[in-house]
């Protein structure tokens, strides 16, 4: 069925069963985003023209380069088809701080977010974890286990990060695909006992 | 204009368009006549707004249509596609695609739907078929 408000970018009939379903996966740069995704979806890189705004600018030495409006970010991400018309679509945040103005859009009608952690750099999450609690998105910690990295247990991890109790905290190898699907049937799980929290809330 | 050298100190020809991270500046905009915001005033696309093709929609023709155009119709052909696969697909910047497919909805060639709002998750039906979709992966 074609609407007649095609031109407004309408839901028409036809399509207004599928549904895609965002999922964030953010942490410091180099904890393992790109191969967590890679792990558990068919992952491509995304480009996009961004116009820097007055964050990046205060960040990109723009001097003398005043034409210079866009800048090309890079992220990563995949695709879990679920059925035909319901799928999960997982993308990396950009790691650098400088990138920050593109959580905004991407966070937008998320269903949640992954936080990979690397315990000898936990401080690199903090600002992802902070960024998720002050929007109320839901989110787990998955600890990314890199070989020679002390085993944390997941309660201590809890605690270094001032999580809410009830975050879920997991520990995981990105690199493996059983742990990635593990890690995001946490969240799934997660996120829908938070709405359905909230839901209750509402009607109090 | 400039005396900024690439991060290794080689002078490169119009490399007063780069910094050390960014790509090309301008000339990614140049298929969509320079424009950078989609035609119909409103909220740019999600970057996970599915995209069908219009059935019964004259196919790709060369008169209105750039290269571009036709490569995003091309794509979203047998299955609808997200505003980010088809920018991966088509290898061309998000910004850029979303200008395209705006022209594309004037056009009547392709609807693009609004993702769940924040505030309507999925219920939870949908939900455990997520989570029983993952675990059969």
């Amino acid at each position: 069925m074609v609407s007649q408000h095609a031109g407004q970018a309408e839901t028409t009939d036809a399509d207004s069963s599928a549904l895609a379903l965002k999922i964030l996966v953010a942490g410091g740069f180099g904890v393992g985003k790109t191969t967590l995704v890679g792990a558990v979806s068919e992952i491509r890189p995304l480009r996009t023209e961004e116009l820097l705004s007055e964050a990046g600018l205060l960040v990109d030495d723009t001097g003398g380069v005043d034409r210079k409006v866009t800048t090309t970010v890079a992220m990563d991400f995949g695709r879990i088809t679920i059925r035909s018309g319901l799928s999960l679509y997982l993308f990396g945040t950009p790691g650098q701080d400088r990138f920050w103005f593109l959580w905004d859009e991407l966070s937008q009608g998320a269903l949640g977010a992954v936080v990979l952690a690397d315990t000898r750099r936990l401080a690199d999450c903090f600002p992802a974890v902070d960024y998720f609690e002050h929007r109320h998105i839901p989110f787990v910690v998955a600890v990314n286990c890199f070989t020679g990295a002390r085993r944390h247990e997941e309660r201590e991890v809890l605690r270094a990060l001032d999580l809410d109790a009830g975050t879920p905290v997991v520990l995981c190898d990105a690199r493996d695909r059983a742990s990635g699907k593990e890690v995001l049937i946490r969240l799934v799980e997660y996120a829908g006992r938070m709405h359905t929290a909230r839901l209750l809330d509402s009607v109090r | 204009m400039t005396e900024e050298s690439t991060a290794d100190g080689r002078e490169r020809p119009g490399s007063e368009w780069y910094d050390n991270e960014a790509g090309p500046l301008v000339r990614p905009y140049a298929m969509t006549g320079g424009r950078t915001r989609p035609a119909p005033a409103g909220v740019p696309f999600d970057l996970i707004a599915l995209v069908t093709r219009v059935p019964g929609a004259p196919g790709a023709d060369t008169t209105v249509l750039g290269p571009e155009h036709r490569t995003l119709i091309e794509l979203c052909r047998t299955e609808t596609q997200s505003v980010a696969e088809l920018a991966a697909d088509a290898d061309l910047p998000v910004g850029v695609v979303r200008v395209l497919l705006g022209d594309l909805v004037e056009l009547g060639r392709v609807s693009v739907s609004r993702p769940v709002p924040p505030a309507q998750l999925p219920d939870e039906r949908i939900l455990r078929e997520v989570i029983d979709g993952l675990r059969a992966l």
